[in-house]
């Protein structure tokens, strides 16, 4: 699923502010196919991470109540202009995608 | 000469500095016994050990009162207890409780935002986990068009 995280990141002091936007269905399990009747199976991400250099910041553990396309964003201290912001997620069918960006 | 008792001091130091580690370098695994638990208590129990917890009001939570759709519902979390560990999520009526489970590392700051879904009108708290215990806050969240797709 390439292309599915939109992330900025900008820092301001000793603070950076990361705020994330994963393209996901977040299917509950619970939801029927509004044509077949049937099912849809659970499909979320479990798993997002944030990596400021080697530096791991951020792990976020998700259930399938977090809405479709989830948005997150959080502060971490030290980052500065130009480091590298890596994001990736992991979801319960194997799925998976990561981004690289600057700190702003 | 006492090797053995050397032996063991070493031993042990070696553990505990292996049990120093910086928790950055372990990211611990997707706890699904928590996200499976079909009860709040069942879920604080599979995270934290215990179901004990203690209402803080150094947690604030902002978040509609009412969501007219319950499948996008955003919350603001932030707290100014120190040397916290993690920040969980529970909707209490939601069919499995644990919503999100937040690890607070070094050098991150407690407070994060995001969107969840709700079923119907609930509690939804917020159980920060510090070094010296579990601290909570909740708020009832009123949802006019329950939002798990059902």
């Amino acid at each position: 699923m390439t292309g599915s995280i939109k992330v900025k990141a900008e820092v301001s002091g000793n603070i950076a502010e990361v705020k994330s936007l994963m393209l996901h269905p977040m299917e509950t399990g619970t939801r029927k196919d509004a044509d077949t009747g049937e099912l849809v199976a659970a499909n979320h991400i479990t798993q997002l991470t944030f990596t400021n250099n080697e530096k791991l910041v951020m792990v976020a553990n998700f259930s399938t109540a977090v809405s479709r396309d989830p948005y997150f964003s959080f502060k971490f201290e030290g980052g500065k202009v130009g480091d590298t912001l890596k994001v990736a997620w992991v979801d319960n069918t194997g799925g998976n995608d990561e981004i690289e960006t600057a700190l702003e | 000469m006492n090797i053995g008792r050397r032996f063991f001091l070493r031993t042990g130091i070696a553990l505990t500095a292996l049990a120093a580690l910086p928790r950055a370098l372990l990211a611990a695994a997707w706890p699904e016994k928590a996200f499976s638990a079909p009860a709040a208590s069942g879920a604080l129990i599979d995270l934290f050990g215990s179901e004990q917890t203690a209402p803080s009001d150094k947690i604030s939570l902002k978040a509609p009162e009412i969501a007219e759709n319950g499948a996008v519902v955003p919350l603001k979390i932030k707290t100014t207890l120190e040397n916290v560990e993690s920040i969980s999520i529970i909707v209490e009526k939601n069919p499995r409780p644990l919503t999100a489970t937040v690890e607070i590392l070094p050098g991150t700051l407690p407070e994060f935002s995001c969107r969840i879904k709700m079923r119907e009108t609930s509690d939804v708290m917020i159980a920060v986990k510090t070094d010296t215990g579990v601290y909570t806050t909740a708020k009832e969240i009123k949802v006019t068009i329950g939002g798990c797709g059902g």
